[in-house]
């Protein structure tokens, strides 16, 4: 059984101020399996942000069903991880208590939640940060933070808003490393959005190109590239090539 | 005893009671205002129905000023401690409660997605969310009403209590007594600088994470 299933889902929403109906999702259909890393690949506002946070419980789908674990999806939930595009980090709490926030909102031992969270500070590279502040930290740390947190709740699937795009170049090639890294030792199910083809090629299991207005699933790309991968090889650069005539067809057509 | 007899020399060693019982009013009036406006302000800024409920008879209260009140508190109350510490609260009170509403309103929506996402309900998002990203407003709303607490407390002794500074200067100045009263004014003054000082103290302990994030350093 897949863990994330989605049919026919719609998404419409109401433009209070021209009084019009704006179709974000027609009609989409995907099934993630367990351990899959899906990349979901598309111009901006083809929606793929609103169906993530449509599997994240923070928008319901206007036709259709989302099931995560066969559980319809009906509001946000600590079995789904989310790492949001910005770091959104509580400022007010040092980089261990962010970490370990899913269990310190519950009660219980400081102490031992501070045990817990120092597995997943050190599983993201920031030993020794664990004292700091958000505001002290680089924009790469405070997604490490994000990343940790998410992890820590040990949940069925994370799912990724465009997690890097705010990060320069270096950080980036270096966080998705690290990301690939940390999927392949802990084998989890990663949904992640992106605008970026390189990005989306060089983490996923698959990539799902999306067309815009209204938002469609043009084409799930299974990748059997080798890891770690290699943005420079032929391979590498016939499926970019493929992707990208993917989403130029789109583009000609509206 | 405090210098009502006709005597303008047994002023001599009532400056502590004095300072004591107006600093007494000011802490009972801001201590009801802070617990009353903090609590109504996430209450209206939380939910939306409470505050259609609440908010128009708040904002008719509001632009009435407090010294006016000075008639029914002395009604209500009679003439002691407590009109004095109805007018502080009603002055302390408004600066708390909208400044209140505006930290809870102003919070980052995107923090309160991250607090459901890792499974909080409404009452842990509002205790562990809210209601510290509500903080430095609520304490920017704390210091303007700890300033007031002091101008209304003096003006309560003024007409409606017989003790404290306010009444020492008001009494003085019917003997005559311009030294005293210029004592008197000084002494708010420097009670009122105390008072800020403390909240802003308290302040920076439990807003600690912010220095760094602005300007002002280890200010205060």
């Amino acid at each position: 059984m897949p863990v994330i299933e989605i049919n026919g889902v719609c998404k419409a929403f109401r433009d209070a101020k021209r009084n019009v109906e704006v179709t974000a999702l027609a009609g989409v259909d995907l099934a993630v399996e367990r351990n899959q890393f899906i990349c979901l690949l598309g111009p901006s506002g083809c929606g793929k942000s609103t169906l993530l946070n449509m599997i994240a419980g923070f928008e319901r789908p206007t036709e259709g069903s989302v099931k995560v674990d066969g559980q319809l999806v009906t509001g946000p939930g600590a079995d789904r991880g989310v790492v949001f595009q910005q770091p959104t980090l509580m400022p007010w709490l040092p980089v261990w208590e962010n970490v370990a926030f899913h269990l310190l909102m519950r009660g219980g031992q400081k102490g031992a939640h501070r045990r817990t969270a120092q597995t997943f500070i050190d599983m993201v590279g920031l030993t020794g940060f664990e004292d700091h502040y958000p505001a002290e930290l680089s924009g790469g740390m405070s997604q490490r933070v994000g990343i940790a947190r998410a992890l820590l709740m040990n949940p069925r699937v994370i799912l990724m808003d465009e997690p890097f795009s705010a990060l320069d170049e270096q950080t980036r090639m270096q966080m998705q490393g690290e990301l690939v890294r940390l999927w392949q030792h802990h084998e989890g199910t990663v949904v992640f959005v992106t605008h970026g083809i390189d990005e989306a090629l060089t983490l996923g299991t698959h990539v799902v190109v999306m067309s815009a207005r209204p938002g469609k699933i043009r084409a799930v790309v299974p990748l059997d590239l080798p890891r770690p991968r290699d943005i420079t090889s032929p391979a590498f650069n016939d499926l970019k090539r493929y992707v990208l005539e993917m989403l130029h067809v789109d583009r000609s057509n509206s | 005893m405090f210098g009502t007899d006709g005597s303008t020399q047994t002023y001599s060693g009532t400056w502590v009671i004095a300072a004591f019982w107006s600093t007494l009013r000011v802490f009972a009036g801001f201590a009801i205002a802070a617990a009353l406006g903090i609590g109504l302000g996430i209450a209206i800024g939380w939910s939306r129905r409470f505050e259609i409920i609440v908010e128009p008879t708040l904002q008719v209260l509001r632009p009435i000023p407090p010294v006016s009140w000075i008639p029914l508190a002395i009604v209500w109350f009679g003439i002691a401690n407590k009109p004095a510490i109805f007018l502080v609260f009603l002055g302390t009170f408004f600066p708390i409660l909208l400044n209140t509403i505006h930290g809870v309103k102003t919070c980052d929506r995107m923090l309160i997605r991250a607090g459901a996402m890792v499974g909080g309900t409404p009452r842990q998002l509002l205790r562990h969310i809210v209601f510290p990203a509500a903080l430095p407003d609520i304490f920017a709303g704390l210091r303007i009403g700890i300033g007031s607490a002091w101008m209304l407390t003096v003006t309560a002794e003024m007409v409606a209590v017989k003790s404290g500074l306010g009444y020492t200067l008001w009494d003085s100045y019917y003997f005559m007594r311009y030294d005293i009263v210029i004592a008197a004014m000084i002494s708010i003054g420097l009670l009122g600088y105390g008072s800020d000082f403390l909240v802003r103290k308290v302040m920076a302990r439990v807003l600690h994470w912010q220095h760094g994030t602005t300007l002002q350093g280890e200010q205060g």
